[in-house]
Order: C-alpha cells, then sequence, then structure tokens
C-alpha cells in the first residue's frame, strides 16, 4: 500500500497519467527491488565474514597490541588501502575472471555478488578497525592483568564493548552496498541499478527512473534508521 | 645491620636498637635492581632505575612519587603489563620473567588490579563485570555465580548486581572495581591510582573497605598515589619515588616523624604542616634579645602524646616556655605530633631542659 502511494505521488508530480503500464512498472521495479535487497544484503553478510576478522588483526597486531605484529600490520595494511584506492566500477570489471571462475557467469545478481563482497572487506576491515580503535585501551589492560589470552580479549571485550558502532557500521556498509550494487547494475548486474540504467537512461522512461530512485531513498532510510535504533537499543540497556 | 642464617629460613637482623624477626617467604613481592627503559625513535626515557623493594606478606605497602616519577610504570611491572628492560620481579616465589605466557596468565589471575578509571566493562552490568575474571580463569558457571554474590556483599553493593557501571556513581564502581580484583582469590592487590578519581568522603570510605579486606583477609596490598593522605590513612609502609629511582623507603610513622630526603618532606608538608610561619618566629627571636632563649622542635610519636612532659619540664627546671606552634595528627592509627617551643630562662636550665625532653622518649630538634 505504501508503494502505492508513493508511485501515486511520484507520478502526479511528473505529471504522467498512468494507465495500463503501470502494472508493468511495478512488475518491474519490484522485482528489481528484490534482486537488490538478496544482492546487498549477501554482500553486506560475506564482506563482515571476512572483513570483521580482518578488522580484528588490524586493531590487535598494531605496536604495543595484544597480538602486536608489525609487519603484518603493515602487510594487511597496504593491502587494504591498494583494494579500496580502486574505483569500484573498474574493480569490478578488473576481478571478473574471478568471478566467472567462482559463479560461472559474470552476468545476474548471483554475479555481482562477488565483485560487491570483494570490494566491501576491506572497506568492512576499516570499519572495524574504527569501532576497535574507540574502546579505551583501560578495559583491555583491566582484562589483561586477570590473565586474559589474546583471544579473550577479542571475544569478551573489543567485540561487546564495540558493539554498537559495529552496528553503526554494518548500516553504513550496507547503504555503501546499495550504491555499488547500481553500478554493478550497469554492467549487467541485475536489480534496480540494471533497471534504471536499461529503461530510464536507455529507453527514456522517467517513470522507472523515479520510481527507482524514490525506491531507493526509502531503502536507504530504512537501513540507516534501522540501524541506529539497534544501536541505541544497546547503548541505552547500559545506561 | 647485619644478618644471621638460623633454622632454616629465619634470619634476625639488627637494626639500630630494635630486634626484628622476619621470614625470609615473607617478602610476598621482591623487586631486585629493576630498569625500564622506553625507546622511542628520537630518545630513550629511563622510566624506572635500578629500583629493589620487597613488600612483606599481611602489609600494605604505598609507593607516592609526583606524576612522571615511575610509579605507574613500577606497578605494572609487577603483574608484567610492562616488561622490565633489567632486574627481577619475584612474586611469592615465582619469578615473573621465567614465565612462559600460559604460566604467566596463570600467575596474573592471582595478582589482583584495581585502576584511577575502574575500567569496568560498560557492555556488562556489575554481577557480569565480576563474573569476568572467573570466566577467565574457566570457573564452573554454578561456582562461579556463588562466589560473585559473596564478593558482592563483601564490598556491599548486593543491591545493584543488575545495574550497569554507567548508572553507578565513582565510589560504587570501585566497589565493583575491588569485587572483580577479588574474584580469583588473589595474593596481592595492586591499586594504581585507585582513589585519585574520587571526592575526599568516597575516598575516605574506599580507604576503609581496602583496609577492612586487608585485616580481614589478610590480603597483601600494593598501592601508588601521589596523596600522602592515602598513606597516611592505611599503609604500613612506604616508599618514596622520585624521578625514577626510590630515595626512600620505611615505616609510615617514621617518614612521618623524620623525613629522610627533599621529597619526602615536601610530601608530608603538603598534608601536615610542622612549622608556623617564618616571619612570625624571627620577630619572637628579636624581641627577646635581653635573655637566652632557643627555638626548639619537639616530636612524639604514640604514647608520649598522652603525657603532660611540658608541664613537668618547666616545674622542674624553672624556665618559661612559649607554645608558638602545635599540631596533632594520626598516622594509621598511631597519635603522631610536633609543637614548636621557645624556651627562654638561664642558658644552663634551657639546656637541661632539652635532655629531658630527650629522656622522656620525645625528638628534639633545635631551631634557633
Amino acid at each position: 500500500m505504501i508503494t502505492a502511494q508513493i508511485t501515486g505521488w511520484a507520478s502526479s508530480l511528473m505529471g504522467i497519467s498512468l494507465g495500463a503500464d503501470m502494472a508493468w512498472v511495478w512488475e518491474k521495479v519490484l522485482q528489481a527491488t528484490w534482486e537488490t535487497l538478496y544482492m546487498v544484503a549477501i554482500a553486506t553478510g560475506l564482506s563482515y565474514v571476512f572483513g570483521l576478522p580482518l578488522g580484528v588483526i588490524l586493531v590487535t597486531t598494531e605496536e604495543g597490541h595484544i597480538l602486536e605484529s608489525k609487519g603484518l600490520n603493515r602487510v594487511l595494511g597496504t593491502f587494504i588501502n591498494a583494494v579500496r584506492s580502486i574505483p569500484f566500477i573498474i574493480f569490478l570489471i578488473l576481478v571478473i575472471p574471478f568471478t566467472r571462475l567462482v559463479v560461472g557467469t559474470s552476468i545476474g545478481t548471483v554475479a555481482s555478488m562477488v565483485p560487491l563482497t570483494l570490494a566491501a572487506i576491506p572497506f568492512v576491515a576499516r570499519m572495524v578497525e574504527t569501532s576497535l580503535k574507540e574502546i579505551d585501551w583501560g578495559l583491555i589492560e583491566a582484562a589483561l592483568s586477570m590473565g586474559a589470552s589474546a583471544w579473550q580479549v577479542i571475544i569478551k571485550v573489543l567485540l561487546p564493548e564495540a558493539r554498537a558502532s559495529i552496528v553503526l557500521g554494518v548500516a553504513i556498509t550496507t547503504i555503501n552496498l546499495v550504491g555499488y550494487s547500481a553500478m554493478a547494475g550497469i554492467v549487467g548486474g541485475g536489480g534496480l541499478g540494471t533497471l534504471a540504467y536499461y529503461y530510464g537512461y536507455q529507453r527514456y522512461e522517467d517513470l522507472i527512473m523515479w520510481v527507482t530512485v524514490i525506491v531507493l531513498i526509502a531503502f536507504v532510510q530504512c537501513v540507516q534508521m534501522a540501524g541506529d535504533k539497534w544501536a541505541g537499543k544497546i547503548t541505552n540497556q547500559r545506561r | 645491620m647485619f644478618c644471621i642464617h638460623a633454622k632454616g629460613q629465619t634470619v634476625l637482623i639488627f637494626m639500630g636498637s630494635k630486634l626484628k624477626y622476619a621470614r625470609e617467604t615473607d617478602r610476598l613481592i621482591q623487586i631486585t635492581n629493576l630498569s625500564k627503559i622506553y625507546h622511542t625513535p628520537h630518545q630513550d626515557i629511563l622510566a624506572l632505575d635500578d629500583v629493589s623493594l620487597s613488600v612483606r606478606r599481611g602489609e600494605v605497602f604505598g609507593i607516592i612519587g609526583l606524576s612522571g616519577a615511575g610509579k605507574s610504570t613500577l606497578i605494572r611491572c609487577i603483574n608484567m603489563l610492562e616488561k622490565p628492560t633489567r632486574g627481577s620481579i619475584m612474586v611469592d616465589g615465582q619469578d615473573l620473567n621465567a614465565l612462559k605466557q600460559r604460566e604467566l596468565r596463570q600467575a596474573r589471575q592471582k595478582i589482583g588490579m584495581i585502576f584511577q578509571q575502574f575500567n569496568l566493562l560498560s557492555s556488562r552490568n556489575v554481577f557480569d563485570n565480576v563474573m569476568f575474571p572467573l570466566e577467565i580463569a574457566h570457573i564452573p558457571p554454578q561456582q562461579a555465580q556463588q562466589r560473585v554474590a559473596e564478593l558482592l556483599e563483601l564490598v556491599g553493593i548486593t543491591d545493584k548486581a543488575r545495574v550497569y557501571p554507567d548508572q553507578l556513581s565513582g565510589g560504587q564502581k570501585q566497589r565493583v572495581g575491588i569485587a572483580r580484583a577479588l574474584a580469583n582469590d588473589p595474593k596481592i592487590l595492586l591499586s594504581d591510582e585507585a582513589t585519585s578519581a574520587l571526592d575526599p568522603d568516597t575516598t575516605r570510605s574506599i580507604l576503609k573497605l581496602l583496609k577492612d579486606i586487608n585485616s580481614q583477609l589478610g590480603l597483601t596490598i600494593l598501592l601508588i598515589t601521589h596523596d600522602m593522605n592515602v598513606i597516611k590513612q592505611i599503609c604500613d609502609r612506604v616508599a618514596v619515588i622520585n624521578e625514577s629511582r626510590i630515595v626512600e623507603v620505611g615505616d609510615v610513622i617514621s617518614i612521618f616523624s623524620k623525613p629522610g630526603t627533599p621529597t619526602s618532606q615536601s610530601f608530608i608538608s603538603s598534608i601536615i604542616n610542622k612549622d608556623a610561619p617564618d616571619e612570625y618566629i624571627s620577630n619572637l627571636i628579636n624581641r627577646h634579645s635581653g635573655s637566652y632563649s632557643c627555638l626548639v622542635r619537639v616530636s612524639f610519636i604514640g604514647a608520649s602524646a598522652g603525657e603532660p612532659v611540658i608541664s613537668s619540664m618547666i616545674k622542674r627546671h624553672g624556665i618559661d616556655a612559649n607554645i608558638l606552634y602545635g599540631n596533632i595528627d594520626r598516622v594509621k592509627d598511631v597519635p603522631f605530633g610536633n609543637l614548636t617551643l621557645e624556651l627562654i630562662g638561664d642558658r644552663e636550665a634551657v639546656r637541661q631542659s632539652m635532655e629531658f625532653l630527650k629522656d622522656s622518649g620525645l625528638e628534639v630538634e633545635v631551631m634557633a
């Protein structure tokens, strides 16, 4: 119902008379939205599976930290910076051979998840790093003074203490990936990106273009709100 | 001073006229020639310079120094949060330098520590914060929960068990910190400026709690502070640290009555006024230029504070005594005071009066 309202509002805004093609637009948009959601959700999940441990390693291998290892820290840091400095649209093309190797094709939603995940991993690692660095060293010192191992410090101090901040990071990552997924859409990745590109850009179908934009705005708002709410709940529980 | 080894580990130490018995095993912490150097790209910083100290089982030992003196590094060397550059740390007969990682973690479970900033986990409530060290030590949950309940009772915050640290006052947070530090039945409690972030009333109540724990559980406490009041209220012995070196060690009462170094003197004068103002005294001396007068500072410790020594002196030697300044205080539980007197009269009578004061067990120091 809400979406019907949005489309209604959008079309009256643009002075377009709606007829039978409205149903067709809906079908297209709905399917594309679903594809985007699916793609972004899986890519976010997978990027945390790899990015979270990397973030933990980035922090703990720093000089003076619980798993100090200057070499590893430097190598990892440099690698992450290198990946992050490649614009996503180029990265997307660069990893096509790898995508083919993993998925068998470079076209479609499933194929898009590969570059999305790969690009998000270093981003997630840096987000997690920032979150973990907010933790007062005194807490780590206290745990060490009780005889905690490095693993116990990570599991019982670092991650729980940074939970609210990590949750906000998930929201930011998801929103970033929505943007990335649109780029993937241009090279046949499916989802709202493909829809907007094929119909909106190549066929001048303004309606589809606008509906896509509105859906994206709504989606990003929802993700950010959910993230804020969840993080707020974690923080409030402690007050 | 000399030592005689006799009957196993018993050592007799003659110090002045006092005979002290000390068993070697009574030295719970033995720090020998400890140095710590921090290497920075531009220079090496000497944080501890050849420090040797021993802490006896069951005592409250204080280390006092200004910020930057090295006390924070010193206390962190005792549980190896800072690795010593040179020297050894023995805790209960165990050389901490020689331990492997796993053994060190086990040793740390028996060395509790409390902090100025409390360092409680904000993601856990009070109960779970105290539970934390028990989880680290892999104590079975049921046993651990029972232990936590006992500890909360001991420090008096049972009613706050389900509350998160953000909702607690500073004093309550430190009580949680103490309960947490005691969870694994430590041999030693290290206190890193534990009362420095607290107001005077709360400081007093936390110090009282520490003192009770020391006397009831017989727990050895080693604390660092920059506040002489803390030393005065709960310490048995004190070490004064200045510019990375230990400059003085001794019983609190003797350091208070006879500080041997300028650093100790300035710490003591920060809380106890020993003298009347200078101009006041010089005016007085000029006034009596006719007859013989002598300015003395008399210090008394313990029992003699209760006897009418001054009045006996006046009666017996026929001199006048002008009381210029007086002060009485309490160090741990011993009364301790000093009096600035002007003795006026015959030169010989004044000399005899001073002898009399010394014979009565007082410290007499001629000022002018």
